[in-house]
Formats: C-alpha cells, sequence, structure tokens
C-alpha cells in the first residue's frame, strides 16, 4: 500500500494533527546519496542497475550449476562411476535443476526484462523503484540461502520437481527439502513483487503514442512472462507451504499414511511448473525478435502474429500441465484431453519459428555473434519442440517417461532455447549496457564451441534415452550399452565449459581493451530498430531528457530512415540527430534506499530460524516489519537529495511510491 | 462468477482526482447495499436450518453457490469500485478468477472430488 | 488500455504520469489481487480434497459451530461496509469520520480474528488438532491463511488510522484508503467463498 508522506512543498491546511515539518524518515540511516562505489549499488533503485545486478548473479550462479553439471557428467562418464555416491547425486542433481532454472534462467530474464523494458516503452524507471530493488536482492539472498544448505546438512536431494512422499521426512531426513521449500518460497517474492512491478509499467508508463500493437516484441513477451508470473507463483506457493507444514509442522497434506494423495503435489507442482516452462523460454523468443530484424535488415515478419501467438502460448500454457503426469494415474479422459492441448500449443510456437524465419528470408543477414546466437536458437529449439511433440503422443510419452530422451528435451529447448537466446542478447545490448561491444572473434568462438558442445551433450541422451537409461539415477552397469554415448555426453559438457570460459575471457578482455584503447562504440552500433537506441551509449541514469512520442513500432528505425517513391528504405536523418543528447536537466528521479536491501535481508533469516531455532525467525520478522515500515514511511524522492542542474520551484507531487504487495504489507504510521 | 460485472458500463473514470468519488454510491446507498449482503447472508445461514436441504443436496447446492456469488459480485462491484472504475482492473481481477476456477475445477475433477459428493 | 493519458498534471516522463490515468500503486494492487486469487483458488481445492478424508480424529464438519460462524462471518461482511464508509469519509474530506470508520472497520477485523482463535481452541479441545487428520490440516491451512490476511489488514488500518491522527493522511491522499480498502474487501469477499464453501455446505 503506499505510503503517505509530507510533501516537501507548500505546507497542507490539514484539518487535524497540526503543520507537517519535512522529515527525515525514521532517522536510522541518513539518505545514501552516491553515485559510485559498492553502496551505490548496493542502496541502487536505478532499474538499469537492478538489471545489471541480476544479469552479473545470474551469472555466478549459471557457473555454481554447471559445476554440478560437469560433477554429473563426471560421475556417469563410464559405467559404475564413484565420482558421487547416490546420496551426493541426488544433491547434485537437484541443486543443478533448482540453479539453472530459478537462479539462472529466471534471473537471467529478469536481467534483460529489468534493464529493457522501462526503455523499450520510453520510461525513466519502472512504476515502482524501491520494490525493483527489493526484488533483486530477495531473489539474491533467496539463491545464497539455498546454496548455503550445502554446508548446513546437505542440500535438497528430492529433484527441482521435489514430488511428494519422497519430500517428506522419511526418505529426506536432511535439512535440504526445508531449504528447498523456503529458498524457492523466498525467490518467489521476488519473482512476484517483480513482475508485478513490470506489468504496470508496461500498462501505465508507455511513452505517449505507444498503443500495445506498437511495443516491441520483446517488451510483448516480457508483458506475457510476467503475467504469466504474476499468476503461477500463488500455485507454487500453496505447494511450497503445504511442504513446509507437513515437514516442519506435522501437518498430513502428502502424508499418505494419513489417507493424503501425492498426486496433489503434482498437480500443483506441474500446474506452475508449465507455466514456468514459458516464463523460461518466452523472454529469449522476445530477444530473438529484437535481433532477426536488426540483422536482417527487415521489419519483423508478421508482428501481430508474433504478439498474438506469444499470448496463446501464455493462454494455453495453462492448460497443458498434466502432460508431465502421464505416467501417474490420472485416467484415460484426462490423458487424451491433455494430449490434444499439448499439441495444440505446437501451433503457436510454430507461427513463431515460421515468421523468424520469414524475417531472414530475403533479407540482408549480417552473421553477428548475437545474430549467430538467435540463429541458433531457431535450430536448436526447433529440435527440441519436435521431441516435445513425441512427449504428447501418450504411449510413447509413457515409454519416455523418466529416462534421458526427457532431459535431451527439455535441455534442447532450455539450454537450446532460453541460454543461446541470452547471449544473443547479451552481445546484442551489451554495447548498450556497457559502451562497448564484446569481441565478435571471441564471439565466434564461444558460438561455435557451444553449439557443438551442447549437441555432443544433449544429443546422444535421446539415444540412451530410449535406449532405456533413466534419468535421476546416479549410476549404471556395464553391458547396458550406454557406456559410449555417455562418455561423448561427458567430452560435450567439457566443451560447453570451455566455451562458457571464452565467454568470460571475453568479457574481460573487451573491457580491458576498450579502457586501453578508448574505444566507444557510438550510439548505434547495429543500426538498430527500437527505442532504447534513442539515448546515447550506456544508457544514462534517467535514460530519456525528454520522453518520446511514438508513432510507429520500430520507431528509431523510423525516425531515421524514411522511404523513396520505390519503397525503399532512405536515410533521412544521421543517428546522431535522433539520439538524445543524455542531458539529464530538470529531471528528478526516485532517491536510492537503504530499505530494499534489509527487507531482503530478514527473509533468509526467517528462514533459517524455521529450520533451527525460532528465536532467528522473530528477529527476521522484527527487521522485516521495521524495514517495512521504514521503506513505508520514506518519500520516494529524498526532499534533501540535491538534483543536478535542478530549478527547485517544480510542485511536484512527492506521491506515494511503494504499492503493495503480498509479502510487503507495508504499513504507515507516523512513527518518528 | 466473471459475468456479473459485464453489464457495467464501461467507464473511463480517472482514479486520480478525489472528484471521481460522485461516480459512486452515496454512505446510505453503500449502507443499503450492507443491509442486502446481511440479508442474503441471513438466508444462507437458514439453509443451514432447514431440514429439506439435508435430504435435497443438489438443491442445497443450487440456493448456495447462485448467493455466494451474488454476494461476491455485490461487493467486488460496489465496495471495490469496479462497477464504476477502470475496466483494467476489471479484467486483471477476472482473469485471476477466472483462471482460478478454471484450472483448479480441473484439478478437483481429475481427483473425482464432485463424484460422491 | 491504449488511450492516452486523460489527467494532465505531470507530463510524460514526470512522477505520477501513467498512460491509463489510473495510478501506478492501484493497479499493482489489483494485479496483486488476481494473483491472490491463485493462492486461495489452490488452499480452497486443497481443502475440497481432503475435506472428507480424516482416517482418525474428527472432521472439521463434525465440530463447525455453524451460528458462531455466522455471526463472525456477519461481523467480518459489515467491516466491508464500515471500510467504504471511511473511504468516503476521507474522499469528502470528512477526516474525523474517517478516522471512526477506520477504527470500527480494524475493530470488527479484531473481533473476527478473536472469534477465529476461540474457534480454534475449542475445535482442539474437541481432539481435532492441526496433525490430527488431513482433513484438519488443510482446514487449519485455509482459514489460518485467511486470518493472517486479515490481521495484517488490521495491521494496515491501524498504520493509517495513526497516519491520519498525525495529520498525514490529507485528502488528495485518499487513494492510500481506497487501496487498503481494496486489499479488505479481497479478503471479506475470499471469506464469503469460505463460508459457504468450507461452512455451508456439507
Amino acid at each position: 500500500m503506499a505510503i503517505i508522506e509530507a510533501p516537501d512543498s507548500a505546507p497542507l491546511a490539514l484539518p487535524s494533527g497540526g503543520t507537517v515539518a519535512p522529515h527525515q524518515a525514521l532517522g536510522v540511516f541518513s539518505r545514501p546519496g552516491q553515485s559510485k562505489g559498492w553502496r551505490s549499488w548496493i542502496t541502487s533503485v536505478d532499474h538499469k542497475r537492478v538489471g545489471v545486478l541480476y544479469g552479473a548473479s545470474a551469472i555466478l550462479f549459471f557457473l555454481i550449476g554447471g559445476m554440478e553439471a560437469l560433477l554429473i557428467r563426471l560421475q556417469l562418464v563410464h559405467a559404475n562411476g564413484t565420482v558421487l555416491n547416490a546420496a551426493q547425486y541426488n544433491q547434485v542433481f537437484t541443486m543443478h535443476g533448482i540453479t539453472m532454472i530459478f537462479l539462472v534462467v529466471m534471473p537471467l530474464g529478469a536481467a534483460f526484462m529489468n534493464y529493457l523494458m522501462p526503455l523499450q516503452v520510453g520510461a525513466r524507471d519502472v512504476a515502482f523503484p524501491r520494490l525493483n530493488a527489493f526484488s533483486f536482492w530477495c531473489f539474491l539472498f533467496g539463491g545464497l540461502f539455498l546454496n548455503s544448505s550445502w554446508f548446513l546438512g546437505g542440500a535438497p536431494d528430492g529433484g527441482w520437481f521435489a514430488y511428494a512422499p519422497n519430500t517428506n521426512p522419511i526418505f529426506s531426513p536432511s535439512h535440504g527439502m526445508d531449504f528447498y521449500a523456503i529458498g524457492l518460497l523466498i525467490t518467489g517474492i521476488a519473482s512476484t513483487v517483480g513482475a508485478i512491478n513490470l506489468v504496470v509499467t508496461v500498462i501505465n508508463l508507455r511513452a505517449p503514442g505507444m498503443s500495445l500493437m506498437k511495443m516491441p516484441v520483446f517488451t510483448w513477451m516480457g508483458f506475457v512472462t510476467q503475467l504469466l508470473i504474476v499468476f503461477a507463483m500463488p500455485v507454487i506457493t500453496v505447494a511450497l507451504f503445504l511442504l513446509l507444514f507437513d515437514r516442519n509442522f506435522g501437518a498430513n497434506f502428502f502424508n499418505v499414511k494419513a489417507g493424503a494423495d501425492p498426486l496433489l503435489w503434482q498437480h500443483l507442482f506441474w500446474l506452475f511448473g508449465h507455466p514456468e516452462v514459458y516464463i523460461l523460454i518466452l523472454p529469449s523468443f522476445g530477444i530473438i525478435s529484437e535481433t532477426i530484424p536488426v540483422f536482417s535488415r527487415k521489419p519483423i515478419f508478421g508482428y501481430p502474429f508474433m504478439v498474438f501467438s506469444g499470448i496463446a502460448i501464455g493462454f494455453m500454457g495453462w492448460g497443458v500441465w498434466a502432460h508431465h503426469m502421464f505416467a501417474s494415474g490420472v485416467g484415460p479422459l484426462s490423458v487424451a484431453a491433455f494430449s490434444v492441448t499439448t499439441m495444440f500449443i505446437a501451433v503457436p510456437t510454430g507461427v513463431k519459428i515460421l515468421n523468424w524465419v520469414a524475417t531472414m528470408y530475403g533479407g540482408k543477414l549480417t552473421f553477428t555473434t548475437s545474430m549467430k546466437f538467435s540463429v541458433g536458437l531457431v535450430g536448436m529449439f526447433t529440435i527440441g519442440g519436435l521431441s516435445g511433440v513425441t512427449h504428447a503422443v501418450s504411449p510413447s510419452d509413457l515409454q519416455q517417461t523418466d529416462t534421458y530422451y526427457i532431459v535431451a528435451h527439455f535441455h534442447y529447448v532450455i539450454f537450446g532455447g532460453a541460454l543461446l537466446g541470452f547471449f544473443a542478447g547479451m552481445y546484442f545490448w551489451w554495447p548498450k549496457v556497457f559502451g562497448y561491444k564484446l569481441s565478435e572473434k571471441l564471439g565466434s568462438w564461444h558460438f561455435w564451441l557451444i553449439l557443438i558442445g551442447m549437441n555432443l551433450t544433449f544429443g546422444p541422451m535421446h539415444i540412451v534415452g530410449l535406449q532405456g537409461q533413466p534419468r535421476r539415477t546416479y549410476t549404471y552397469n556395464k553391458g547396458y550399452g550406454f557406456d559410449f554415448w555417455n562418455m561423448i555426453e561427458t567430452i560435450g559438457a567439457f566443451i560447453i565449459a570451455l566455451a562458457v570460459l571464452v565467454f568470460l575471457v571475453n568479457v574481460f578482455s573487451s573491457r580491458a581493451k576498450a579502457k586501453r584503447e578508448h574505444i566507444t562504440v557510438g550510439n548505434d552500433p547495429w543500426d538498430a530498430r527500437s527505442l532504447e537506441w534513442m539515448v546515447p551509449n550506456p544508457t544514462p541514469a534517467h535514460n530519456f531528457d525528454e520522453v518520446p512520442v511514438v508513432a510507429h513500432l520500430d520507431e528509431f528505425w523510423h525516425r531515421k530512415y524514411g522511404e523513396d517513391e520505390n519503397g525503399r528504405p532512405v536515410r533521412v536523418k544521421a543517428t546522431d540527430d535522433v539520439v538524445q543528447a543524455g542531458d539529464p536537466t530538470g529531471v528528478h528521479l526516485p532517491s536510492p534506499s537503504y530499505w530494499p536491501i534489509v527487507i531482503a535481508a530478514s527473509l533468509p533469516l526467517i528462514g533459517y530460524g524455521i529450520i533451527f531455532n525460532l528465536g532467528f525467525a522473530a528477529l527476521g520478522g522484527f527487521v522485516l516489519f521495521l524495514g517495512i515500515y521504514g521503506l513505508g514511511l520514506e518519500p520516494s524522492m529524498d526532499p534533501d537529495a540535491a538534483h543536478p542542474h535542478d530549478d527547485h520551484d517544480d510542485t511536484h507531487d512527492d506521491a506515494p511510491a511503494a504499492a503493495d504487495d503480498e509479502e510487503s504489507h507495508e504499513e504507515v504510521t507516523a512513527s518518528e | 462468477m466473471a459475468t456479473e460485472t459485464e453489464h457495467a458500463e464501461p467507464t473511463e473514470a480517472v482514479a486520480h482526482s478525489a472528484d471521481h468519488a460522485h461516480a459512486h454510491p452515496s454512505d446510505s446507498q453503500y449502507v443499503l447495499i450492507a443491509v442486502v449482503l446481511a440479508f442474503i447472508t441471513g438466508a444462507e445461514v437458514l439453509t443451514y436450518y432447514v431440514d429439506f436441504f439435508k435430504d435435497h443436496f443438489p438443491i442445497l447446492l443450487l440456493t448456495l453457490i447462485p448467493m455466494m456469488i451474488i454476494k461476491f459480485a455485490i461487493v467486488a462491484a460496489f465496495f471495490m469500485h469496479l462497477r464504476f472504475d477502470n475496466k483494467l482492473f476489471r479484467r486483471v481481477f477476472i482473469t485471476g478468477i477466472v483462471l482460478a476456477t478454471i484450472v483448479y475445477m480441473i484439478v478437483l475433477n481429475i481427483f473425482h472430488v464432485f463424484k460422491h459428493s | 488500455m491504449s488511450d492516452v493519458a486523460i489527467h494532465h498534471d505531470p507530463k510524460p516522463g514526470e512522477h505520477g504520469w501513467t498512460q491509463t490515468g489510473v495510478s501506478n500503486e492501484k493497479l499493482g494492487m489489483w494485479v496483486f489481487l488476481g494473483s491472490e486469487c491463485l493462492l486461495f483458488g489452490g488452499l480452497i481445492s486443497t481443502y475440497m480434497l481432503y475435506k472428507g478424508t480424516a482416517l482418525k480424529g474428527p472432521k472439521p464438519h463434525d465440530l463447525y459451530d455453524i451460528p458462531f460462524t455466522s455471526v463472525s462471518s456477519f461481523v467480518l461482511l459489515m467491516s466491508s461496509m464500515t471500510m467504504v464508509l471511511a473511504l468516503s469519509a476521507i474522499q469528502r474530506g470528512d477526516h474525523q469520520r474517517c478516522r471512526v470508520w477506520l477504527a470500527t472497520t480494524a475493530l470488527l477485523g479484531a473481533t473476527f480474528i478473536s472469534g477465529q482463535v476461540y474457534e480454534f481452541t475449542s475445535f482442539v479441545k474437541e481432539g481435532m488438532g492441526y496433525t490430527t487428520n488431513t482433513a484438519a490440516s488443510s482446514f487449519y491451512t485455509l482459514t489460518g491463511f485467511h486470518g493472517v490476511h486479515v490481521s495484517l489488514g488490521i495491521v494496515m488500518l491501524m498504520s493509517l488510522f495513526m497516519m491520519s491522527v498525525r495529520g498525514r493522511l490529507p485528502q488528495e491522499k485518499s487513494e492510500v484508503v481506497e487501496i487498503v480498502g481494496l486489499y479488505w474487501h479481497f479478503v471479506d469477499v475470499v471469506w464469503i467463498l469460505i463460508f459457504t464453501v468450507v461452512y455451508l455446505i456439507p
């Protein structure tokens, strides 16, 4: 709920309560004012910095999750491997899944969406900047909380899907699954708050003239993703609470001995889990819908189809969850119905593939690294999509369930789809974010290594899967015929690791080179199309000097190019005349704040409290309470902050900034 | 549950200014609405005491569920101002309700919850 | 959705400007409430699934005190009315009455919560603890979640009351009351569902 504070200008004639003095919120912290150094980062509420923080943390978790993957591949490189024992293997593959899904792909999507969506709709920031910062810290602390389980008695070991009754204290006696439940609740809060924020941003903060059907496809896909998060997260929240209460307070939701039906977990989980799949992939679909037109020098083919297929995927994603449960005895009617819906959902996805290909068809293609990754996505995702259709056929699915064939499928769509898309986006927007390009030469190595590596790793899984190698199993015997392909898979995994290394080298060497040689990229390195390129590189803190009035889809392009009499594009304006100067005069930005990180820090404390000692939880609850009131009472714009180049005579309303959301029922009181 | 608000005229009332209150019911109308709600609640409770419903479960359902939906709709339309406010709010909320109703109904149906009750 | 802003005070890009003319905070609250539908839907479904399964101990349905619950439902329903009257008062600039209604709403909410505490303790006394059977677990979880929501609402109402007393809730900030009100009414609406689905339908 919103926050009220005394307006700094023109004391109001209040009916009661006396006059209001401009106040410093709570007075615990003085308002942070730095713009450089680590303190400026932990207090920043700038959506661009939050985006960068999301990206950096996600890459850190990517390295952790990648090492877990390498451990799995080392264990399985030959029959009867001894690198890990069964218990360790369970933890490693569980954490690999959780990390990659919740701590890598989702936050990478959040990184792009946070950074780009406000820019692409022509806004100065998101709707609730401080809640945005809170989302990030909440995600980071949730991720660290999950990973701290390694040192506190063992990581989660029930798989990322955590099927009941495997997760009850008898089968999973360590605290691992408690860490799972609480950790995912914390990251779920982060996602929900972030999603509400971005949904409101897209609806409310679009620049004048930008109707919904003039929004870039990336923003559209981000919008659909955020709506999916808004509606899917509460479902897993319910499931996780039930699991938590079962394990910690003796409830009976999944206790078969008390007559419970463990399938309830599967329904709740996959009811969330299938929309989640689209939450993972849609941001990448959006990214390559931006890169492919730029590098084909053509507008996106069939923009409305692109948008509506995205919306259709979002809707239909709610009607297919039981295809994850064909083998669990949900009944012939359900199996048939969900088979059909699952086959149908391939249609809008196919529309997208077709549109990307049609965009490239007849275009003037430039194969930059970003374009290579984009085309890679189209190819790899198609393979994954096709194997996905084979699961929709339930008789064949019964054969494939719990084998490596499934593992192959979802790695082709998540690694070959989502992750390649994110790399395409990184190479494309790196100059936007940091003001220099990544090396194309190393980028090319990165791409080819990752493409070869992933096909060596996940391709053979189709084969061993159909031969019957079970997933989630820590070893296999000699003579099953799995040895050769598992060896190839492990080699592939290490090639992927090498590719990631090349990427990291690229990041650091390109940065060093740009610093050493003072290379700047100019304002429009790719001759791009959408609004975010209308501001200088790297983006100034205030985004737009003046909010543009939008007349077209691809507004930036239309300002640069007109048409000659034959309908061919001709330059009408130089880029630098179109790009804004980056002059912050007269712009008010929300002030940085300590409270988001304080509130976020209280949540893991409550988590440890539930697991180990309720004393921690009380402390965490106290900090949470304090933080919420602190955030609530603090003006979103610091009345005392010096605005550069600012004339202080304007009478803007320091209106309430923070909205309400589930965990922060921030209350407003008049405490001093 | 979704239909009750559709007859409402699409007012594009701006929520920002305080003067938008003119479209809203007056205090006495609010009280009247509350009386109606109380009345329906009374009728709901009454079903508990009438023996007829104990033997006719389907009829009980047909009595209780519509009353519940009407109460829900009245609170949402008048107290939450959905009837008067920007239709954006209505869309968001109805999406949530309809989605929840459909998916959870399917889940419960797969569990055969509705069969023996 | 695509119509351009109707009110003209802040310019595009400035704080407080929105494309649709509705405030960010209110829209955010509605999106949040849309999300909450799925949360309570899940909890109600869990209860529906388990309400008949009790291998030992009494089921919630054996213990319900319908007259008592009817009264507390009525109390919560009336708190929705007082909430909307508080909003209407502050929109008129009648701060005195707004405070009275805010306090009344909080008080009615607190009455409801006390009733719930009483109900829970009497159920436990009659042998239905949280862990007794699946029906009990799901009953307590569903109504407990609702109770936590009401309690948070009471805290928010008290905060508004204190703000108003301190003069920090001027008439032009009446939207804060409206947003808290939305939350409050939503919680009430959920109870309308629970009262019928959980208590009245056997």
